[in-house]
């Protein structure tokens, strides 16, 4: 009863190595098969892209008609998408009426908004300040008397010949670049001390964000000629364009609002303290903190924006779905089974990429900003 | 609300808000050297972009001969695109000079909305369509029937009144665009698709089997389907009127865009008046002495019109019926130019 | 620029205009001057047009008779209805589906929302498909997609399904039979509303043990059993009787019962898919905003993976959830006025589309449709607001 002291005499058997933490099988185990739930979802999902994919192949690839195919193709029982049809008409779903010989000019346009934007969006690119400058102000300009024509013996060109993605681009380009600063004084005015002002800004925010974008739209078509005085008259795009960054601008106050909120009061105070005026303290101390926190919330509005567009078709603007739309219904030499279904795939296609691209630039900054705030 | 005005006149100063006095609606039209037409979305043989992406159509036409007897000029015309709700406004408002949008001429239009419709390009009559093998015969058999009908139309109000009127039941499915009443009735959601008998022949030259649809013989309204000007203005009125009566005119007297010139030395004195080589019927508008010379020139007569959009070697295959002139047993009927 | 002042005995040295309060004042009055200047030439112009037009004013138009037709409608609705009836109508079929809407958009994007976070790689891969997928197109697109993929996946009128109990699902939507209650029924829900009663009192008795005495009742199942059995006994005990009228086949459609357009399941379906991928993304972001000891505590007292959600992270990041879920459901509500381009004759196609059209009164079938929504969007935000003060008062 005493003795309680153990020593070992032989040695222990050594124990089996580990279960392999590397290597396919183990992802596998991890990922696939962890608990019999697992098992039993990775089955059923495998049997639903075995059940999806095929098919989604097959119409867009597999039994496809090419981009140099023929109508007739496109009417054989077993088409699948009619890329010829896209490949046909795609001069339309690009520029609308724009006169083909003048291409050239949104050509341009394309290429300086390509040449100017993209730069403005790596963080890397040096001479940020006048890239922005000719980007915000110089270049607007240009592809407006570019676009719109009757100077330097350029060919006048009336807003009504614009069409397709040309509107669509310019819409959500415009309408982002002014939405955005609209939004951040609204919101600025939301928290102004001064009570018109608040009063003012509460109730636009409000009264914007409660009603949908198609009823904005069609007071816009239907019911601003009546406000104009007998013989104004306001270009359609225009409209569109007023519309849409209202719209998006109350939404923006919002996100914003967010940010301001989000920011400790001593921030504010100190930058007070150090005796900065209001709008100094603003775009010092509060915006670059404020805005930085509500990034996700700022591009999705932006893409909002830009699915937003689709709706223009109200005041009468062509844009990419109602260009594509006015082609599936009259383009009576295309007219096969599946030419709507192909048209409308390749607005969404569109419509996706961009939005996409919107979102992962912002997952990206996100990133590059994120200056320890992050729990 | 400032930033509205502020981007208002940022706007007005990039051009792109106009201002037009009210009186002369020619002066204003020759100051701006284009004529601004109203048209629809796209409505095939109406007016539609063709495979340039240029609108071309019966009515696009009509626009094209105002231009003409103008400015000599059947390309001086813009062309605005408006849905059935906001044609009205946007003519009475001075958007657009003239509409020719498949507008039915109805007494309430003509005379509470401060517009004046000119004539009639096209005689229409709602029509109804079904599928061969539902054994339908006659639109009276078509009580609890499911019906596609596009919204902002008297179509929608057509249709009410005839199936009150003859007891049946009345079932409907309302869109607000014309594509997705058709794609709505191929697919199977209604029984019938009723609206102007043109339309309904063009759609269903569209469809993968025309064959399976038959039009019901009943038609069961007037459609007369006409260009319109802002009220108010008469020689504006002339003008619009004259154009659609010009084209009318050479039809019957056989003047045609291949044979213009040759007819310029014609003996008879109607044509003589018709090319402005006898008399000047074109200075008293404020047009030039050959205004219609101009319009068979650039556009063609109202029977080459037809053809080119939508008679029967077009895809719409309408025939002339009430259309043709009154010689040939229809209606369309021009008052004589002298 | 302004000069720097330099202590509290600046303040009489500030000029008139350098004065921040009579800057404010002045800001404001120029402000409100302009709002009013810009509000009256608007108010002038349009009365002058209307007044060149010919054109009446007036909500008159709503006593007069529509002469109309609604494909769908939960009130008895014909021809001869006044328009206050058609914007009834167009009222409550955008609530209804705004609401079933919102339901399954719930259901939908908090399921996918869970497995984007799943540890599941397909099953994770999927939902983060389904959200980058939905969210990047735009609704209208998706609405034509929905729509007509609905119509063509359907049987025509005369090959329809049959379903249990006399239901019906073809081409012109989903037919089941109109339940007609006889007038004994009016005591069932009598006996409905008791059992309502009874449940609150059992809740409210639950929670007393449980404080008391730390044992459980099984208050939600008891709850059930009292919904079923107290009406069901009413029922016996009245003699009531509920006769259903199915819907019956006729020359072109079914007639009688209750039909559920497939516009109406179109709209309902592009609604759910579109929000719910949003609300995937409010929820993962919820539930990611948990901190992560909250998981790691809740699995060190043994909590399953379902109840560890349900039980701990699940309440903790609704607090986070529900401001942005609210704006969803606004959305969604809104967004349903796209029905119009699919043939849903909810409000603005009703309303602002069809009665505007017939009756020219456009200021005022437009301000109505936009008052409407302006209501649906205070009273959420009001019950949003309550719900967030009672959900924070959680939090310690």
């Amino acid at each position: 009863m005493t003795d309680l002291a153990f020593v070992r005499s032989d040695l222990v058997d050594a124990k089996p190595p580990p279960h392999r933490t590397s290597g396919a099988w183990a992802w596998a185990q991890k990922n696939l098969f962890a608990t019999p739930l697992d098992t039993l979802l990775t089955v059923l999902g495998i049997l639903f892209l075995l059940w999806v994919v095929p098919p989604i192949y097959n119409f867009f690839i597999g039994h496809a008609v090419g981009p140099n195919g023929t109508v007739e193709e496109c009417r054989m029982e077993t088409a699948g998408a009619c890329w010829a049809y896209i490949s046909s008409e795609m001069e339309f779903f690009i520029y609308g009426f724009y006169d083909i010989p003048e291409h050239w000019r949104p050509n341009i346009v394309f290429a300086l908004g390509a040449l100017l934007f993209i730069p403005l969006l790596m963080p890397k690119v040096p001479f940020k300040r006048t890239n922005a400058v000719l980007f915000l102000f110089v270049y607007p300009i240009v592809s407006y008397y570019l676009l719109a024509g009757g100077v330097f013996g350029l060919k006048p060109m009336p807003t009504e010949k614009w069409g397709g993605l040309l509107v669509t681009l310019i819409i959500s380009v415009v309408g982002i670049t002014l939405s955005f600063p609209i939004g951040i004084v609204l919101a600025l005015g939301r928290q102004s001390k001064m009570p018109v002002i608040k009063t003012l800004c509460i109730g636009f925010i409000e009264l914007v964000r409660a009603v949908p974008l198609i009823s904005v739209l069609f007071m816009a078509s239907i019911m601003l000629p009546l406000f104009m005085p007998q013989g104004m008259t306001i270009d359609k795009l225009l409209r569109a364009l007023v519309g849409v960054t209202l719209f998006t601008s109350a939404y923006m106050a919002e996100v914003v609002r967010g940010g301001l909120q989000a920011i400790p009061r001593g921030q504010y105070e100190a930058g007070a303290s150090l005796g900065l005026g209001y709008w100094q303290r603003m775009y010092f101390i509060i915006l670059p903190q404020a805005l930085k926190h509500v990034i996700p919330g700022i591009v999705n509005s932006f893409i909002a924006l830009f699915k937003d567009t689709s709706l223009v078709y109200i005041v009468g603007m062509k844009d990419l779905l109602e260009a594509v739309k006015t082609k599936n219904d009259t383009a009576l030499e295309w007219q096969s089974a599946n030419t709507a279904t192909t048209g409308y795939l390749f607005a969404a296609m569109v419509f996706w990429v961009f939005c996409f691209g919107m979102s992962r630039y912002s997952i990206f900054m996100e990133r590059r900003l994120n200056t320890g705030y992050k729990r | 609300m400032q930033k509205t005005l502020a981007t208002i006149a940022l706007a007005a100063s990039l051009g792109l808000v106009a201002t037009t006095a009210q009186a002369a609606i020619l002066d204003d039209v020759k100051a701006k050297g284009y004529l601004q037409c109203g048209v629809t979305g796209g409505v095939a043989g109406f007016s539609a972009p063709d495979s340039n992406n240029v609108w071309t159509g019966l009515e696009v036409d009509f626009c094209r001969a105002m231009a003409a007897a103008i400015f000599n000029d059947a390309d001086a015309v813009r062309y605005t695109s408006l849905t059935s709700q906001e044609r009205f406004t946007a003519l009475s408002a001075g958007e657009i000079d003239v509409l020719s949008r498949t507008t039915t001429w109805t007494m309430s239009r003509d005379t509470q909305l401060g517009i004046s419709f000119v004539g009639t390009m096209y005689y229409d009559g709602q029509g109804f369509m079904v599928r061969k093998a539902d054994g339908i015969a006659s639109a009276l058999d078509l009580s609890g029937a499911a019906i596609c009908i596009e919204s902002g139309t008297t179509t929608e109000l057509n249709a009410a009144d005839y199936f009150a009127a003859n007891g049946m039941e009345f079932n409907t499915v309302v869109f607000v665009d014309q594509d997705e009443v058709v794609k709505a009735y191929e697919d199977g959601r209604c029984d019938v698709y009723t609206t102007d008998s043109s339309a309904l022949a063009a759609e269903r030259s569209k469809f993968a089997n025309p064959a399976d649809h038959i039009i019901l013989p009943e038609i069961i309204s007037k459609e007369p389907l006409g260009p319109v000007v802002r009220a108010g203005d008469t020689t504006w009125f002339n003008i619009a009127r004259w154009t659609y009566f010009a084209l009318l005119e050479a039809e019957e007297l056989g003047v045609s865009q291949a044979n213009v010139d040759e007819m310029l030395g014609s003996d008879n004195p109607a044509v003589k008046r018709l090319l402005g080589v006898e008399g000047d019927f074109g200075t008293p508008l404020g047009l030039t002495k050959d205004w219609a010379y101009q319009i068979v020139k650039l556009v063609g007569n109202y029977a080459e019109s037809f053809e080119r959009n939508v008679g029967p070697s077009t895809p719409i295959g309408l025939e002339r019926g009430l259309n043709a002139l009154w010689k040939d047993g229809g209606i369309q009927y021009a008052a004589p130019i002298r | 620029m302004t000069t720097l002042d330099t202590g509290p005995a600046a303040a009489p040295r500030v000029s008139f205009f350098n004065d921040p309060v009579i800057r404010g004042i002045i800001y404001q009055v120029v402000v409100a001057g302009l709002l009013i200047a810009f509000i009256v030439w608007i108010v002038g112009n349009t009365a002058a047009n209307l007044a060149a037009q010919n054109k009446t004013t007036g909500f008159d138009f709503l006593w007069k008779t529509a002469g109309f037709d609604i494909s769908f409608s939960l009130f008895p609705w014909s021809r001869a209805s006044f328009y206050w009836e058609a914007f009834l109508v167009g009222i409550t079929n955008t609530l209804l589906v705004a609401f079933i809407g919102i339901v399954l958009a719930t259901m939908l994007g908090f399921t996918i929302g869970i497995a984007r976070l799943s540890s599941n790689f397909i099953v994770s891969r999927l939902a983060t498909v389904y959200v980058e997928t939905i969210r990047n197109i735009p609704l209208l697109l998706q609405l034509f997609f929905w729509y007509f993929a609905v119509l063509k996946a359907m049987p025509s009128v005369r090959e329809s399904i049959l379903l249990p109990f006399d239901s019906f699902i073809n081409q012109r939507g989903i037919f089941v039979p109109r339940p007609m209650p006889d007038e004994q029924f009016g005591f069932v829900w009598i006996g409905v509303a008791l059992a309502i009663l009874a449940i609150i009192a059992l809740r409210f008795w639950a929670k007393k043990r449980l404080e008391a005495t730390g044992r459980r009742f099984p208050v939600f199942l008891s709850s059930v059993a009292l919904l079923i059995v107290l009406p069901g006994l009413v029922w016996f005990a009245s003699g009531a009787s509920v006769a259903f009228e199915p819907p019956v086949l006729e020359r072109f459609n079914f007639k009688g019962g209750i039909q559920l357009p497939p516009e109406f399941v179109a709209l309902l379906f592009g609604l759910s898919i579109y929000t719910a991928s949003f609300i995937a993304e409010t929820v993962r972001a919820g539930i990611q905003a948990v901190n992560k000891g909250q998981t790691e505590a809740a699995q060190s007292l043994g909590l399953k993976e379902g109840d560890r959600l349900r039980l701990v992270i699940v309440p903790q990041a609704m607090r986070v959830i529900i401001p942005p879920l609210t704006s969803q459901y606004l959305n969604l509500t809104k967004n349903s006025s796209l029905g119009a381009a699919i043939g849903y004759p909810e409000l603005v196609n009703v309303f602002a589309g069809t009665a505007l059209n017939q009756t020219g009164r456009a200021i005022e079938c437009i301000a109505l449709t936009m008052l409407v929504y302006l209501i649906f969007s205070l009273l959420t935000s009001v019950i949003m607001n309550w719900y967030n003060a009672r959900v924070s008062l959680v939090e310690r």
